[in-house]
């Protein structure tokens, strides 16, 4: 091969041309070593083609030589085709008969890899000469043979589905599935069907109960009873569809664990977690032997993270890293486990730096923080600014801060500029939290000079201390006064404003010394290019005008300390990490709809705006999804009842005016649902939460009332109500809940909710129509509308229904609040009807 | 499953490219590679093995200095992906012998064969060297390995954490000779990790342990490997001191364990080609192969004298091989004298400017020997700070064949005989390296 690119493009041609002389004359010979000859041209036509040269020229020529007994040549001329066929459709014609005819070879090995070949040309107006041979591979009585078959009807399913479909081969499928003796051949039939009755649900129902009941008893169990026999990757495969079945009761959840407890010790790590996934979703219901999962787990997984190759020590890594974040009490006395090596891969680093803060506990905080303190000195200096932040971290979670303030002040004096800046934001948060604190903090924050910091983070941070703490820092308003002189040189709006805010703080501690620099800093705010800074330079200057002692108590009121900080991610983006273990989803840390597109969820039937939607609001910087119009996934497990505290005001902009945030808003919809039989506390939780203390000073109340009417009216609907799925979602973003409730479903309504269709025909029949529907047993959910008879009033309804525990969540919205219980009643009555005769 | 699969070199070139499902572009090695060049610009520190670019989810392991990708649309398992391009970079090397650049594109077309057989339509198929070997036709052409088979140089291979074993023979090629040679390698490899506060007082230690076997016996005999009767697993079992216990361990698949509670012997059919036995893990503590004492003191204004003791702490019939101690130097450090003890043979000592690091090589170093280094220190700035939280911490890397820390030991390895006139060749290896191996000053 040739390595000088340059060479080959400039000959490029010739050599070509060449190729197709040489390939020609060999074409007819039958002389002695003319494989030889033609397996070293086959080899130099492959070689151009690997590099990326365009030799699709030798189209022909590579055809007339295939004429051979020979398997390697064979095997060459059928990449070559392979690779060209889709863009040359004309010359792959040419291919077919020579490719049917080794279909019929007395070699099993020439019959498989003629197959395979042929179902790889990706042409459509080819698919009716594959069927006849995919037909007769797939009863063939070899198994290497069969195994290609399988997978050449997914090929051809992907051509032309209907072929496929006519052709009756998922039917064929499978039987294969469920009686070949290879275990090959089976795992091959359960990845193709899979794929297919996937793709086809969207349209046809039988594909979706075929798909249901892959996840049944009878197909569970018997590929848990081969379950040894399988290829390791083919017991992913399995255990992938393990993960899913539903016990009918304990006692068969404990066999499925006996039976695959020895998988925990396999050297595949692919396997060992695909075991783990199908232990943990299947005690999520039994609280004990949950946990007992993860004790039972942690040894393999730590034995599988420093066993393998970097890069597989990091995937396992990553869901070590879910299962400490969910339950850090189990792995507190694992936390030298935790510890870095200097020479580990920063992505690797980051991970254990957050496990380590995770597990610290009274017990081991001291070592976990000496190790943490090691690691700020690191050559390594986003690793050291991460180390710093884990101590801040533990300090703001641990009750016995003492030592702890001592290391962050250490690091004050350490004299290394990114130390510094760290410690600057961790000693102010630490503030914010520990206000007893101050004293000490001050002292020594007080001898940071102001010129040494640049980092705007850091600056900000400086500069808010000064103006909280103005009346204990003995020059603060001479500092600030100087940072305003230098505004033009501050390149930073967040610098700028945290300066506006302290120069007021400071002003109403230490008026006289501080009206100098106030009114210099006001004068720049107003006179300041950008928005934020200007308007709240505006803002500050026509309050001190109307009232300075109103200013004041906006500005300066009485803080309670920050109890909590709010978390990055809401809960229910959590459970549905948890809920995809073992996928992609866990090395992100986003669930699956964030970073894939729909038709690579599989499993999916919910419409694309509403998918969208959910995209949209992980654009920002905050990771809580601000809008709830949520996917609809396989799995809603546990997640349910924490779902509004995600509205918690915390995610607003915490930097712009992080002192008034005050964590503790309490949720108003995290009591069960299950209490609530009308819960108009709802509505106020789901009202846009007043995250900026300016939107209460401007007296705009948000709250919104729920005023109940005694007696509704009879409620009717319009039975041929419309809605356009953007408008459902910008109502469901708009509207409050203003019912939440549970039912309970009848025995019958459950056997009859195999596919979330079922039930959309029964809804209609009740007036109520369906936009979205998606899930898989036992976790259904749907969004519902509907409109009232005589007007445009529409109900909006979510619905999570739990075919297992026989149990549906219902969240109504509407625009008629009034109406809502009657209408509450009217759907409980349709869905109470649902599956009777 | 996956979309796509290809081998690039260093520089980014194409070595191998397939295409299983058409689904992803064809320019995704271009994204890939760039992406992978600049991550360290754009963000910090390496790529990571899986990441995420317009959609299409990249996939790399690094083997013997070749990128091994995996493209996929799907949200699909990173382990099992991850696993899988491992173990496709082991099939490959078990019929090229040696894996890198140059026996990669002379066997280009084997290993297409290869892949087809290993991955149809983006589905792994199988993995296993003994099964392909029926489908695969191409001979491989061996390329001389060109490193010199020292008695340790043969561990150097590879990544760090997961060194080759034993030989560079393909387990498919014939022999020049003629007949194969009836043998089989078992190494036990142990990669140790040990953390020294700054008086010598260890922090923390861990042991991953791996049996490495390579089958070349003909006839698919059964092989008994016994280990020390007086291993325990989990520390439940306790049984006094001197027993060898093991935090946790996991097994190849074709390994049977039905003996194992009982007298510690594992029995297995070995399959063609290279694979772990078994791996295991111990926290136990253990004896040091190496202390180290490291000293750095000012000694002027702008000057300061670093001492490192390096003390060999095993037999003097073993060696420990390629040792290199490297430590961070403060950042102002302009000039390096280094001061090497009277009759030091082997050594090397360097100033690496960019990155501020002191290097000290040994070559050879013998067991219960020990040297010193002195380096003089000048600075271009005043320093203000604690000396001691600018430098270091120190590392060491190092190999000892012949040697193993946690005193695992293979007693037996039986071969279930065909004739009396069969007998292979065993060979049963230890070897210890250095995985992190830090002393903090």
């Amino acid at each position: 091969m040739n390595d000088d690119r340059g060479y080959v493009n400039f000959n490029e041609k010739s050599e070509v041309s060449d190729l197709k002389l040489q390939l020609r004359q060999l074409a007819g010979s039958r002389a002695p070593g003319t494989d030889d000859s033609k397996r070293d041209l086959f080899k130099k036509v492959i070689s151009n083609m690997t590099i990326g040269i365009d030799v699709s020229s030798l189209f022909g020529e590579m055809v007339m030589c295939s004429a051979t007994s020979d398997i390697v040549l064979k095997k060459m001329c059928y990449l070559y085709v392979g690779n060209y066929a889709k863009v040359n459709p004309d010359l792959a014609l040419l291919t077919i008969n020579f490719l049917q005819r080794d279909c019929k070879d007395q070699d099993p090995m020439i019959r498989g890899l003629a197959l395979r070949s042929l179902c790889s040309l990706r042409v459509a107006n080819l698919v009716e000469y594959l069927v006849g041979p995919l037909g007769s591979g797939l009863k063939d009585n070899n198994s290497y043979v069969r195994t290609v078959a399988v997978i050449g009807v997914l090929k051809l399913y992907h051509i032309s589905a209907t072929t496929c479909i006519d052709a009756d081969f998922p039917e064929t499928l499978k039987h294969l599935m469920l009686n070949d003796q290879d275990t090959q051949v089976v795992a091959n039939c359960l990845s193709a069907l899979q794929e297919i009755w996937t793709l086809e649900s969207t349209t046809s129902e039988e594909a979706a109960r075929e798909r249901e009941n892959l996840h049944s008893k009878p197909y569970v169990y018997y590929f848990l009873n081969r379950i040894k026999e399988f290829s390791e990757w083919a017991q992913c495969l399995v255990m992938e569809l393990v993960a899913k079945y539903i016990p009918s009761d304990n006692s068969e959840i404990f066999d499925i664990m006996n039976l695959l407890e020895d998988r925990l010790q396999h050297a595949n790590g692919a396997v060992v977690l695909a075991t783990t996934k199908v232990f943990l979703h299947l005690t999520l219901s039994m609280a004990d032997v949950h946990q007992q999962v993860y004790e039972r787990i942690k040894a393999p997984l730590l034995t599988q993270v420093s066993s393998g190759s970097p890069e597989q020590s990091y995937a396992i890594l990553s869901h070590l890293h879910l299962l400490v974040m969910r339950a850090p009490y189990i792995f507190s006395s694992d936390y030298k486990h935790f510890y870095c090596q200097y020479n580990e891969p920063s992505y690797v680093k980051k991970l254990k730096l957050e496990m380590l803060t995770a597990v610290a506990n009274e017990s081991n905080t001291y070592e976990i923080v000496t190790e943490l303190c090691e690691y700020a000195a690191n050559v390594d200096i986003p690793i050291a600014r991460e180390s710093i932040r884990a101590v801040g971290k533990i300090a703001l979670q641990q009750y016995d801060v003492n030592a702890i303030v001592d290391r962050l002040l250490q690091f004050l004096e350490m004299e290394k500029d990114y130390v510094t800046s760290e410690a600057l934001v961790l000693v102010k948060d630490l503030l914010r939290k520990y206000p007893q604190w101050s004293q000490d903090c001050i002292a020594v924050v007080g001898n940071i000079s102001s010129n040494n910091v640049q980092e705007p983070k850091a600056k900000a941070a400086l500069i808010w201390m000064l103006g909280e703490y103005s009346q204990d820092m003995h020059d603060a308003p001479y500092v600030l006064e100087s940072l305003v002189e230098n505004w033009d040189e501050e390149h930073s709006a967040e610098v700028r404003l945290h300066l506006l805010t302290a120069v007021m703080k400071c002003f109403f501690k230490r008026p006289p010394e501080t009206q100098k620099a106030l009114g210099a800093a006001l004068a720049a705010g107003l006179a300041d290019f950008h928005q934020d800074v200007h308007d709240r330079a505006l803002f500050y200057y026509r309050l001190l005008q109307y009232n300075v002692s109103v200013a004041e108590s906006v500005v300066n009121p009485p803080k309670q300390a920050v109890s909590v900080f709010a978390d990055t991610q809401s809960s229910e983006v959590k459970d549905r990490i948890f809920d995809e273990f073992n996928s992609l989803s866990v090395v992100y840390q986003k669930p699956s709809y964030m970073f894939t597109d729909k038709e690579h969820r599989g499993t999916l039937e919910f419409s694309d705006e509403l998918g969208n939607l959910s995209i949209n609001a992980e654009t920002g910087d905050s990771v809580v999804p601000a809008q709830r119009v949520e996917e609809n996934d396989k799995d809603l497990l546990l997640s349910t009842t924490e779902k509004d505290d995600v509205r918690d005001p915390g995610s607003n902009g915490s930097a712009y005016n992080a002192p008034s945030y005050n964590g503790s808003v309490p949720s108003a919809t995290s009591q069960p649902l299950a209490d609530l039989a009308f819960s108009s506390t709802g509505a106020t939780g789901q009202a846009p939460a007043p995250g900026l203390a300016i939107d209460d000073l401007l007296g705009l109340d948000f709250s919104v009332g729920t005023a109940t009417t005694p007696s509704p009216p009879p409620l009717t609907l319009n039975p041929k109500a419309v809605l356009d799925p953007g408008t459902f979602q910008q109502k469901w973003r708009q509207l409050p809940i203003s019912l939440s409730e549970e039912y309970s479903l009848s025995p019958l309504g459950i056997a009859s909710l195999v596919t979330p269709n079922a039930l959309l025909r029964h809804m209609q029949s009740h007036s109520i129509q369906c936009i979205a529907s998606g899930g898989q047993s036992p976790n259904f959910k749907f969004f519902f509308f509907a409109q009232k008879a005589e007007e445009a009033s529409i109900y909006l309804v979510e619905c999570i229904i739990n075919t297992s525990s026989a149990k549906s969540q219902i969240k109504i919205k509407a625009d008629d609040q009034s109406s809502s219980q009657a209408f509450s009643t009217l759907f409980q009555s349709a869905l109470s009807k649902f599956g009777l005769p | 499953m996956i979309s796509q699969f290809f081998v690039l070199s260093q520089r980014g070139d194409n070595i191998v490219f397939r295409d299983y499902r058409g689904e992803v572009q064809k320019g995704s090695p271009e994204t890939f590679f760039r992406k992978v060049k600049f991550w360290k610009e754009d963000a910090d520190g390496d790529a990571p093995p899986v990441f995420n670019v317009d959609g299409v989810n990249y996939f790399h392991v690094k083997v013997a200095g070749l990128l091994f990708v995996a493209t996929t649309r799907i949200n699909v398992s990173p382990s099992l992906v991850l696993e899988l391009l491992q173990r496709t970079a082991r099939v490959i090397k078990d019929y090229l012998g040696v894996l890198n650049e140059d026996s990669f594109r002379k066997n280009f077309v084997l290993v297409y064969e290869l892949l087809d057989e290993v991955i149809d339509f983006g589905y792994a198929q199988t993995t296993s060297t003994e099964v392909l070997k029926s489908y695969v036709f191409n001979e491989p052409i061996v390329i001389e390995s060109a490193l010199p088979l020292g008695p340790a140089s043969i561990f150097m291979q590879g990544t760090k954490r997961m060194p080759g074993t034993a030989i560079t023979k393909s387990v498919v090629a014939n022999e020049p000779g003629g007949r194969k040679r009836e043998e089989i390698f078992v190494d036990v490899i142990e990669k140790i990790s040990v953390t020294f506060n700054s008086s010598g007082f260890i922090l923390t230690s861990e042991i991953d342990g791996t049996i490495q076997m390579k089958s070349y016996l003909t006839g698919n005999p059964e092989i008994r490997l016994a280990l020390n009767e007086d291993l325990s697993i989990g520390t439940s079992d306790y049984r006094g001191s001197g027993a060898v216990i093991l935090d946790d361990c996991n097994f190849h698949e074709s390994v049977h364990l039905d003996s194992f509670d009982i007298d510690r012997t594992l029995s297995l059919v070995p399959p063609d080609g290279e694979f772990p036995v078994m791996n295991y893990r111990i926290t136990q503590a253990f004896k040091p192969p190496f202390r180290i004492n490291a000293l750095i003191e000012e000694t002027g204004p702008l000057k300061a004298e670093v001492t490192i003791k390096v003390r060999a702490e095993f037999n003097s019939s073993i060696n420990a091989n390629t040792v290199l101690v490297q430590m961070p130097l403060p950042t102002f450090t302009a000039r390096v004298n280094f001061e090497l003890e009277p009759g030091a043979v082997g050594h090397t000592t360097d100033f690496k400017e960019a990155n501020k690091r002191l290097e000290w090589g040994l070559k050879k170093v013998v067991g219960g020997s020990e040297h010193t280094l002195r380096a003089k220190l000048t600075f271009s700035q005043e320093l203000h700070g604690n000396i001691m939280k600018e430098a270091g911490p120190l590392s060491m890397t190092f190999t000892i064949p012949m040697y193993n820390s946690s005193r695992l030991q293979v007693k037996y390895l039986q071969i279930a005989k065909k004739s009396k006139a069969h007998n292979p060749y065993r060979w049963v290896r230890y070897v210890t390296q250095a995985n992190s191996y830090v002393a903090r000053l």
